[in-house]
Formats: C-alpha cells, sequence, structure tokens
C-alpha cells in the first residue's frame, strides 16, 4: 500500500515537470501555430537561472591566506562572497542559501524577455511556414542556446541545492496515522509539485477569467475573425509565448535542486513533451496538462521493482508504449481538438 | 606527405571502379611503400586524440585534452618534462619519438560509439595517425578497440573501467591503464568491512547496460564474499533523469547499504536523489545506520553531486594528492599535478592522467622498440613493468593488456577546501589484493587474437 | 535514357559524374598544405556522405511526396545495420547477403510500424513512429543486449561460425569483402602533392546510390508518385473520390524503410559495428535535417543535405585550437590569439554552434534548401532563371505555393 502511495507521490511529482513544459508547448502551438523544438531549450535555460542567481550572489573578494598552501604550493587564496561581507555572514548565507527560490524573481523577467526575443526576432517570421521549417529553425536555435550555455558554464552538472529549511522529509506515514517512516516525501519535491499546481492554475484563471484571457482563446479557436474585429491579436500571441516561455523557465528554476542542471537537460525533455503534447491532444491544454500527470504516474509504477520482475524492461519503453495505445484508441489524443496538425 | 596503401588487392583491376579508365598505373604509389599502416616518413609523427567534445562527458574530455596537449608538449622537449622525470625508463629524451617531431589531430566521440569511430577512420585514413587514444566510456573504447584491430594502429584506452575492455572484448592492439570494475570491487571489499562490517544487506542500482552490469557483478561477487547479503539488483535506464521511483523501495526492502553503479550524469543525479530521500541520515529497518556507496569515482562527477558526495567511499584510478598522502611509492603524481596546474590552473582528474600516461607509455615503447611498427610496440608493452608514473609499481600484463597496479579508495570530503578538493583518499589498495588471473570468469570469452600491422 | 526525360538524365548524369570522380572533388587541396585539413576525399567520409545520401533518398520518398513526416526513420537504419553485422557473424563476410538481409528485415520492420502509424497523419503519424524508434533504442541497448550487444554495439568477434567462409577460430578480424574485393581496400594516386584515394568500398556504396537515385526518379514521375502528390495536397478529396489511400502510403513507407534499411546496410558493411545510437531519435530527427535542409520533395536536394550535416560533423569537430594557431601563426600575437579565439568557438568542440548556426541561416534566407538557393544564385547569374533544373523548380514552385502544411 505505501508502495503504492510513494509511486503515486512520484509521479504527480515527475507529472508536474512534464505538464509544465507541455503546457507551454501547446500554448506556443495553440496560439501561433508554431511547433517549437526550442522550449526545452528555455526550460534549461530557466534552471541556468538558478544557477547564475548563485553564481552573482556567490562573487566573491579574494584574500591570501598565508597559513594554508594550495596544491601547487601557493599561498592558498580564501574566496568570501561580497553578500556575506555586506551583510554579516550569517544574513549573507542565507540569501545564498535561498538562491534558488529567490531566482524565481530573477528568472521571470529575463524568460519573458528571451521569449520576447525570440518571438519577435524569429518566431514572427515563420508564422507562415511548413511546419518542417518551423521545427528545423527552432532546432537550430536550441543548438545554438545550448552551446552558448556550455560555454559559459561547462558540460558537469551544477549542484544547486534547496534552502537548507527544505532538506528533509515531510512523514506522511505519521501524519496520516500509519506507521511512522514508511511514507516519507522530500520537501522540495512536494513544493515542487504544489508550484506546478498553481503555476498551471494561475495560466488557466489568466485564459478564463480575464479579458485578455478571453480574447487570445477566441485568437485562438478563430484567429481571422477576432483579427476582423479590429483587435490586434498578434500583439496579444507575443505576449503569450512570453509567458509560455516564462512558464518553461520557472520549472526550469524550481527543477534544479531535484537534479544538478546541465546544458542538455532540455533535449532530454524536448522529445518526452512533445510526447506529453501530442498524447494530450494537439491545441488542448486540460489535455496536456493530463497527459503530463498520467504519464509521470504510469512511468513510476512501471518502475516498480514487482512490475519490472514481471516485464523487463518495461520502465524504458513505458511511455512510448502508452503513446501508442492511447493514440491508437483516441486518433486526437486524450482531448485533442479535430483538424489541428492532422495533415 | 604520407604514402598510404590499406589493401591487398588492387581494386582497379576488378573494374568495380568505373573510373578504371583514369588510371595511371605508373603514378600509383609502390606497392612495398610501408611495411604498416601509416608508417610515419616524414619528420614528424601524428597521434590521435579521440575524446568526448559535446554530450555529457564533455568536460571529462576538454581534460584528456589537456594533458594530451600536455604529454605532447613534454615529448617534444617543452614545458618542465613531467613524468619524463620520474618515469622508471629513460629512453624518453624529449626530442619527439624516434627523433620524430609529435604532432596530433583530435576529434569528438560524442560518447557515441558510431560517431568515435567514425572520428578514429578519419585520424587513420585523413591524417595517419599511427595510435588512438582517449574516450570516456566503455561502449566507445571497445568500439574504437576494435577499428584500431581492423586498421592496424595501436590504441590506448583513455577513461574506461568495464570488466569488458581487457575481458570478452579484449584485443592485441588495445592497451588499457585504467583500472577495471573487478579491481574496484577487491580494493573496496576490505574498506567496506572496515567501514560497514561484515553482516550488512546491499541493495543495487545499476546502469541498464555493459558497464553497469560488470561493476554491480564485481561488487555482488566482493560483498557476498564478505557475508554481506545482496537484497535487489534494480536496473535503471540509461535515459532516466530522476530516480526517484527507484530509491523510494529501498528503505522498506530491508537493506542498510545502497550501491550506485551509475556514473556520470546518471550517478550525480541518482546519488543526488537518494540524498533528497534521505537514505543518507536513515536509520535502515536493520537498525543499522544507512549507508551509500558510488563503486566508480571520478573528480568531476564529485563536483556535480556537490554536497551529497561527502562521506561516500568510491574508488579511484589515480588522485593527485597521493604522493603527499601516501609518500614516495607513488612518485611522480607530484611533478605531474604541478606541470599541469601550472599551465592550467586547477589540478588534473585521473582521466587527464590515465591520458597523460598513455602517451608517455606509447611513446617509451615505440622508442624502445626502435619502430612504430604496431607488432613491435605490442611486444614492447607486452609484461613491461615500470614506475613513476604515479601508480607505483606498474606491469602492463601481456595474456590481457590490462595494467595492474595499486587501487585508490576514496571517500567524499567532509569540509572541502574548494571545488578541486572534494575527495579523501582513504588507502591505495596494494596490487597484490586486486590482481586476477587473465582468465578470471569475469573476463572470459576474449581472446586477444594476433596483433595486426595493417598493410 | 532508361525511361527518364532529358532533364533527368542530364540529373542523373551529373550526379554519376560527382559521385565517380568525388576522390578527386572532394580532395581539392594538397595534402600538407594548412587547408588540406578541409579535404574530405577519405573513404570513411566519402562512404558516409554516399550512405546518409541513400538514407535521405528513401526519407524524401515519404516525406517529401506524401508529406507524412517520420520521427523514427533511424529505427529502419539501425535493424538493418544489426541484420548486416549478424550476417557477416553467422553466413559470411560477403556483404551481398548482409545488404539484402538488411533490406528485408528493415522492409519487414516498417511493414509492421507503418501499417500501425499510418492510421494517424500528422503530428499524431509523427509521434507514433517516434515512439516505436524510441523503444527500438532503449530496448537495444538494455534488454536486448544478448541480440544487439547494447552500448557497445554489435561487432565481430574471432570465434563468429561464418558458415560459408569455412567457419573456425581467426586469428585475426576477417574482413568484410564484395566477393574477394575488400571493402577497406584503398589506393592511392599521388599526383605531386596532392594524394587521391579510391576505395573499394566507397565505389560500391556509389553504385547503389546512383541506382536509388535512379529508383527515386522514377517513383517520383511515375503515376505512383503522383498519388503519393495528391495524398500530400489533399487527403480529404482524394479519398472522398472513393480511393483509399492508405495501400500508397504504406507503399511508399515501406519503400522509404527498405532506403533506410539498405543504408544501414551498407554503414555495417564498410565498418562491421552496429550501434544502438544509430536508432535515437537524434539520429531520426538528422535525416529530417538533412531532408530539410537540402529542400524536400527535391530530388537532389537530401543527398545535398546529408554531404553538409556529415562534413560539419567530421571536418569542423576536427579544427582544434592547435590548427588554427598553425593557420594564423603569421600574424602578430595578440591579433592571432584573439582570431582563434573566436573560431575556436566555432570549430573543435564549438562544432555543434555551427550546425546550428548554419540550420537557422539556411532556414531563413533560403526557405526550400539548399536547392532552392541554388536556383536563386542562378537565376541571380543569368537573370532569366526560369531555365534549367525544371525538376527541381517543380517542387520549389509546389512548396512556395503551400504556406503550411
Amino acid at each position: 500500500m505505501d508502495a503504492i502511495l510513494l509511486q503515486i507521490l512520484n509521479g504527480l511529482d515527475k507529472g508536474s515537470a512534464y505538464a509544465l513544459i507541455a503546457l507551454g508547448l501547446t500554448l506556443i502551438f495553440g496560439t501561433l501555430g508554431v511547433v517549437n523544438f526550442a522550449h526545452g531549450a528555455l526550460f534549461m535555460i530557466g534552471a541556468f537561472c538558478a544557477v547564475t542567481l548563485q553564481r552573482i550572489f556567490t562573487i566573491s573578494r579574494t584574500t591570501v591566506d598565508e597559513s594554508r598552501t594550495d596544491f601547487l604550493g601557493n599561498p592558498m587564496e580564501v574566496d568570501t562572497p561580497y553578500l556575506e561581507i555586506w551583510f554579516g555572514p550569517e544574513f549573507g548565507a542565507a540569501l545564498i542559501d535561498w538562491s534558488v527560490p529567490l531566482a524565481i524573481l530573477f528568472a521571470i523577467p529575463v524568460m519573458l524577455l528571451i521569449g520576447w526575443i525570440m518571438e519577435r526576432g524569429l518566431i514572427k517570421h515563420f508564422y507562415k511556414r511548413p511546419h518542417a521549417d518551423q521545427i528545423l529553425v527552432t532546432f537550430g536555435l536550441a543548438i545554438v542556446l545550448q552551446e552558448i550555455i556550455k560555454y559559459f558554464y561547462g558540460a558537469n552538472p551544477i549542484p544547486t541545492p534547496a534552502p537548507s529549511a527544505f532538506a528533509g522529509s515531510f512523514d506522511f506515514g505519521a501524519a496520516l496515522g500509519f506507521d511512522p517512516m514508511t511514507i516519507i516525501y522530500p520537501y522540495w519535491r512536494l513544493i515542487y509539485f504544489a508550484f506546478a499546481g498553481l503555476v498551471i492554475a494561475g495560466v488557466f484563471c489568466f485564459l478564463q477569467f480575464t479579458t485578455f484571457g478571453m480574447v487570445v482563446r477566441a485568437g485562438m479557436a478563430d484567429r481571422e475573425t477576432v483579427g476582423l474585429l479590429g483587435i490586434n491579436i498578434d500583439k496579444r500571441f507575443t505576449i503569450m509565448f512570453g509567458i509560455a516561455a516564462a512558464v518553461a523557465g520557472l520549472a526550469g528554476v524550481m527543477y534544479t535542486p531535484i537534479n544538478s542542471p546541465n546544458y542538455h537537460m532540455g533535449m532530454d525533455f524536448l522529445v518526452l513533451s512533445f510526447v506529453v503534447v501530442v498524447v494530450g491532444g494537439m491545441g488542448s491544454l486540460p489535455g496536456a496538462v493530463l497527459a503530463g500527470f498520467l504519464l509521470g504516474i504510469l512511468e513510476s509504477f512501471a518502475s516498480m521493482n514487482e512490475i519490472k520482475s514481471i516485464i523487463p524492461g518495461i520502465d524504458q519503453i513505458i511511455i512510448y508504449l502508452i503513446a501508442i495505445v492511447i493514440l491508437l484508441t483516441r486518433p486526437r489524443g486524450l482531448m485533442g481538438r479535430k483538424g489541428v496538425m492532422e495533415d | 606527405m604520407s604514402f598510404r596503401r590499406q589493401t591487398r588487392r588492387g581494386i582497379l583491376k576488378t573494374g568495380i571502379a568505373a573510373g578504371a579508365g583514369l588510371a595511371l598505373p605508373t603514378i600509383f604509389t609502390a606497392r612495398s611503400a610501408s611495411a604498416f599502416t601509416n608508417e610515419p616518413t616524414g619528420s614528424s609523427v601524428t597521434l590521435g586524440f579521440n575524446v568526448p567534445q559535446s554530450g555529457p562527458y564533455a568536460d571529462e574530455g576538454a581534460d584528456e585534452l589537456r594533458a594530451f596537449e600536455l604529454a605532447v608538449e613534454h615529448l617534444n622537449g617543452e614545458g618542465d618534462g613531467g613524468m619524463m622525470n620520474t618515469f622508471s625508463s629513460k629512453e624518453l629524451t624529449g626530442e619527439g619519438i624516434l627523433g620524430k617531431r609529435v604532432e596530433y589531430v583530435t576529434g569528438d566521440t560524442q560518447t557515441k560509439s558510431d560517431a568515435a569511430r567514425a572520428s578514429a577512420r578519419s585520424m587513420i585514413e585523413k591524417d595517419g595517425a599511427v595510435m588512438i587514444s582517449g574516450g570516456s566510456s566503455s561502449g566507445v573504447a571497445v568500439a574504437v578497440q576494435g577499428l584500431c584491430q581492423e586498421a592496424g594502429v595501436i590504441f590506448m584506452a583513455g577513461l574506461t573501467h568495464s570488466n569488458d575492455t581487457t575481458g570478452k572484448d579484449r584485443k592485441a592492439n588495445g592497451f588499457r591503464h585504467f583500472f577495471n570494475a573487478y579491481q574496484s570491487g577487491a580494493a573496496l571489499g576490505p574498506v567496506l568491512e572496515t567501514l560497514y562490517g561484515t553482516d550488512r544487506k546491499a541493495y543495487h542500482l545499476t546502469a541498464d547496460y555493459t558497464w553497469g552490469w560488470t561493476t554491480q557483478e564485481s561488487m555482488q561477487a566482493v560483498t557476498e564474499d564478505l557475508g554481506w547479503e545482496t537484497v535487489n539488483n534494480v536496473l535503471t535506464p540509461l535515459a532516466a533523469t530522476d530516480f526517484s521511483s527507484y530509491i523510494t523501495p529501498i528503505l522498506q526492502s530491508g537493506a542498510d547499504v545502497l550501491f550506485l553503479n551509475h556514473y556520470g550524469g546518471n550517478m550525480v543525479n541518482s546519488l543526488t536523489n537518494a540524498v533528497q530521500f534521505g537514505l543518507k541520515d536513515a536509520m535502515a529497518q536493520t537498525g543499522k545506520q544507512f549507508e551509500i556507496v558510488v563503486p566508480l569515482y571520478s573528480e568531476l562527477m564529485a563536483r556535480g553531486a556537490g554536497e551529497n558526495i561527502r562521506g561516500i567511499p568510491g574508488s579511484q584510478n589515480w588522485d593527485w594528492k597521493l604522493e603527499n598522502q601516501l609518500g614516495e611509492r607513488y612518485r611522480g603524481t607530484n611533478v605531474f599535478t604541478q606541470s599541469f596546474g601550472e599551465k592550467y590552473g586547477f589540478p588534473p582528474s585521473q582521466a587527464a592522467h590515465t591520458c597523460y600516461v598513455q602517451t608517455l607509455l606509447y611513446a617509451d615503447a615505440v622508442q624502445r622498440a626502435g619502430s612504430f611498427n604496431p607488432c613491435a610496440v605490442v611486444e614492447a608493452l607486452e609484461d613491461f613493468e615500470f614506475d613513476g608514473l604515479g601508480n607505483g609499481p606498474t606491469l602492463y600484463r601481456g595474456a590481457d593488456h590490462q595494467c595492474l597496479k595499486d587501487v585508490v579508495v576514496t571517500r567524499g570530503k567532509e569540509n572541502p577546501d574548494n571545488e578541486f578538493d572534494l575527495v579523501e583518499i582513504v588507502e591505495a589498495t596494494p596490487v597484490e589484493q586486486v590482481t586476477y588471473p587473465p582468465d578470471h570468469p569475469m573476463f572470459a570469452g576474449g581472446a586477444l587474437g594476433e596483433c595486426n600491422e595493417g598493410a | 535514357m532508361l525511361g527518364l526525360d532529358r532533364k533527368d538524365t542530364g540529373l542523373l548524369a551529373v550526379v554519376a559524374i560527382l559521385a565517380l570522380f568525388a576522390p578527386f572533388i572532394l580532395n581539392p587541396f594538397p595534402q600538407g598544405s594548412e587547408l588540406a585539413q578541409f579535404n574530405a576525399g577519405y573513404p570513411d567520409l566519402m562512404q558516409r556522405f554516399v550512405i546518409f545520401g541513400i538514407f535521405a533518398i528513401g526519407f524524401n520518398l515519404l516525406f517529401g511526396l506524401t508529406g507524412y513526416l517520420s520521427f523514427g526513420h533511424a529505427a529502419f537504419l539501425g535493424v538493418g545495420s544489426y541484420a548486416a553485422v549478424w550476417m557477416f557473424k553467422l553466413l559470411s563476410m560477403n556483404v551481398i547477403p548482409a545488404i539484402l538481409l538488411s533490406i528485408a528485415v528493415a522492409g519487414l520492420f516498417s511493414v509492421v510500424i507503418g501499417y500501425i502509424s499510418l492510421r494517424r497523419s500528422g503530428i499524431y503519424f509523427s509521434i507514433l513512429t517516434l515512439a516505436f524508434a524510441q523503444m527500438s533504442f532503449n530496448l537495444a541497448y538494455s534488454v536486448l543486449t544478448p541480440i544487439t550487444n547494447g552500448e557497445t554495439g554489435l561487432q565481430l568477434s574471432l570465434d563468429d561460425p561464418r558458415v560459408l567462409d569455412g567457419g573456425g577460430v581467426a586469428t585475426s578480424l576477417p574482413l568484410t569483402n564484395f566477393f574477394g574485393i575488400e571493402m577497406r581496400a584503398t589506393e592511392t594516386l599521388n599526383l605531386g602533392p596532392w594524394a587521391f584515394q579510391f576505395n573499394a568500398g566507397y565505389y560500391l556504396c556509389a553504385i547503389l546510390l546512383l541506382v536509388t537515385f535512379y529508383i527515386s526518379i522514377r517513383i517520383f514521375r511515375s503515376p505512383f508518385g503522383l498519388m503519393l502528390r495528391a495524398v500530400k495536397s489533399n487527403q480529404q478529396r482524394l479519398s472522398y473520390t472513393g480511393l483509399s489511400t492508405r495501400p500508397y502510403t504504406l507503399a511508399v513507407f515501406v519503400i522509404s524503410g527498405m532506403y533506410a534499411g539498405l543504408a544501414g546496410g551498407l554503414l555495417a558493411s564498410m565498418d562491421p559495428l552496429a550501434g544502438a545510437e544509430r536508432m535515437q531519435w537524434t539520429a531520426s530527427g538528422e535525416v529530417v535535417i538533412m531532408t530539410i535542409l537540402g529542400g524536400a520533395g527535391t530530388l537532389i536536394g537530401p543527398v545535398l543535405g546529408a554531404g553538409v550535416i556529415k562534413y560539419f560533423e567530421n571536418i569542423f569537430s576536427k579544427i582544434n585550437e592547435g590548427v588554427l594557431h598553425g593557420w594564423f601563426g603569421a600574424l602578430p600575437d595578440g591579433l592571432e590569439n584573439a582570431i582563434v579565439w573566436v573560431l575556436a568557438r566555432f570549430t573543435g568542440e564549438g562544432w555543434h554552434l555551427t550546425l546550428g548556426l548554419l540550420f537557422m541561416a539556411i532556414i531563413i534566407f533560403l526557405p526550400g534548401g539548399l536547392v532552392e538557393g541554388g536556383r536563386r544564385s542562378r537565376a541571380l547569374f543569368r537573370r532569366r532563371g526560369r531555365r534549367g533544373g525544371a525538376a527541381e523548380e517543380d517542387a520549389a514552385k509546389q512548396r512556395a505555393a503551400r504556406p503550411a502544411e
């Protein structure tokens, strides 16, 4: 029982990441009709916003400590972050400790800006082009972004821990009246799940309950008519692109304590998130979210030893297997709209 | 410049080449032009350094390349000479190899067997390389070793830890200086016994490919000899990034030691996840403190894992602190660290060390053999005993082309001074303890075959 | 000639001449000169140009004609390679049975995958093919290791049975051959400072490229090809006329899968190792990119695209800082270092960056790919560019007329 509960938690957690990325992809696709292969790269850049903020916080004054020597036998250089010098060692260290959550504030404007530049500078010219051209140009862009990050940060993963306040695990067992220490789950992963829920709810509310969102939804349904009504739909779509980029970026920032970021993490997620979007159904936001959580949970179940011992290697292929089954039984994925990207 | 023939028969008479009519037989190179593949005829000799420059191991590849550049510098008599000063063989004089200046070409393996072979082939066919070295994964090492065997050049393996490289996939033209999974196990065994006792229950998470399997097999054999019980061995997909669903069942299984048979990004992620789930501080159901072991360590992985690596034991081929901490036996370590550190500003990794040493060993073997002929080099390297290259007295065993030397057992340092000082040395397991017969079951099923000189 | 009209015969002749004289054309710089780094006329790369050309031609038959974007084509290349290596291990080192089996196995594989995937269209089709290929890759890397030798890739060993070759344990690995002509056999022609390499394996591949290119022209010009184009322009209307399109799309899917199998078999014949990475999505993506880069739906485009990508991968990745210093050694130190630093970002370990920029540049400035670029520059030179290369123009026009797919 607790094993299943734990795997559901694991699945919700993985699903959060899938759902957030897929949500952004669908937003871009649904509004602009663009297949964005650089979306994984946006997720990666979000993660590196956290790394960058950590680096900024730890910019240090270097002093020479004559009493110790470094590996070459020279006097050792000791780095003290300026933050600790300015704000006192305790508050300074706390700021550095909290760099990942603080990076959210840093990442939002950065990602909105990157999204805006990308849309105005590149994607705009590809609205009318075949999807194949869009794939190629955004894939090229993804490689370029990746290589830029690799140049500045190297290829090795960079540890970006969560604030030490969230280091432990929450004991569900004790809270729910089972045996303590049977169902424990790390705080940060619970926060990630809650955060994903908030962002997803935020995006839906924004589209559902604001005038801006209403116009965007109308534009997604019938762009031409909205244009004929004298509404500048392009401008709103540009903003939506920025929002989609920000959603991917935030998913990346919050993901860094779970897995140390590296420059190709975006590519690792890219293919999976496309599978998620398509399984959810092209152009459907709820579909993308639903498919994200569904695939996350099923993937977790497939990793269970009991299941692996029946079908060896099932965890290697489960996502693709489910994608095939769903697409064969439901032609447009879970909640896809008719006629979207079907020719 | 290089006159090459890789053929035994002319192709033109077969008529396969439709352009046969063009051929003027008189301007073809004479058949006897060279005795073996890529015989260097000019004033220089070309070596091929094939390292990962893209993909997850790109940083490791960059470090290997630095070491190669340093080795070439030293061979050509530039710089401070590095380990040539401490090397027990004194054949190398800084005048290149056999008086020929050493030049090199580089390529990107992309950590894919296919790409690595393409890159190595271009070095052999286009640049005329007589030796290929480098690489950061066993799959690539085995694939490139096979290619070098077919083409008739020498392969000096870089970082490759799988038993197969000098086991079931051993080749006459290939040599490995790096240690292997079996030796990791043999070295870790006694240390694990002192640290954690003889009554333990082990749980393995294993990367689902050949290297992972051989490592797991070796660790399981060693720990069961200690009297440990193996609770479970779970294979994880190579592409996995989030290991949470493999980690949550561990505490419930009754195990009290977790082996992470992962390398690179896999290891960084699985360790990070395991620590997140509190395994490092947990009390196991057996009432003992829960422990994590990472059989193969690298400095770069330690850097990627950050604080999570602290206190976790593992094994290494070499560490730059060896000579300072364990003394004169490991001489060579300090001079190498010195010359690498002065050139690049940070201490070398074990990947850099093994690549540097392999280059010197090759050059020395050529020098002793008096020829670049691969078969002569093989003969010079087989059963060659040497010292002063940082690992203590070492034997290049002729039966399987594996170096036998001490293995370093390390653990994550609790309070590191900086990002290059993340591991501390627990002990160096003497070579006798990690020596095994070449036909040991874990290495069985391979044959070196005959050396191939191409041509 | 051969049932082709004048223009197509001309195109085939051009390709034939390029393929046969490739050892000269690709080696324009003398050995030992600084620019020799840019020479591509060595056997491995020439073979790759041609083999990936075949792969891309096959992919283009499916994508260029029907518009069905398969994102899992590398799976066919992969199974082709495995089939070929198994043939070398079990039967004979002769490449003919290996190539035949690899085509057959890839064909069978594509019948199964095609039959299932073609029930959906558009991006749903793409994801189905992607899913099959990724499953093949993941399994080949892990669970299927006894068949595929996993991470290392399937390779020959000394004690393989090789029934037809007499069997027995060899002392050295045998070489792949075509009735005794070794695929690695290379003659070097030295003309002054130039060295041109003629490789038996390359010419075998080149001849097969010409055959497959010829078949591809015939398919493009056939009623069958016309039907496929009809599928691309409006499948719905076609089915309203009472016609089932599935047999046509399945047929071309299988043909295209067999092309991939042939390419895989040839890769293994030139270098007997089959790695699982050949089936990864990045490999499938690569052939998509080759085709679009060269010009989807054109005859020669995919071959050009394959050439460009393989050239960058193999040549640019080998230009390290040492080489750059060699080129600019004559300049003053500061300037030399600055230039080398900048260029080093784009070569050696930075070759991916160059590739990414190249994709973007071509697709931004030459919609329709390299063939379109060629057409434009010809138009620029002649100022009456409506002549010549009509075959390619057709396709280019067709594209231009269809803004979104």
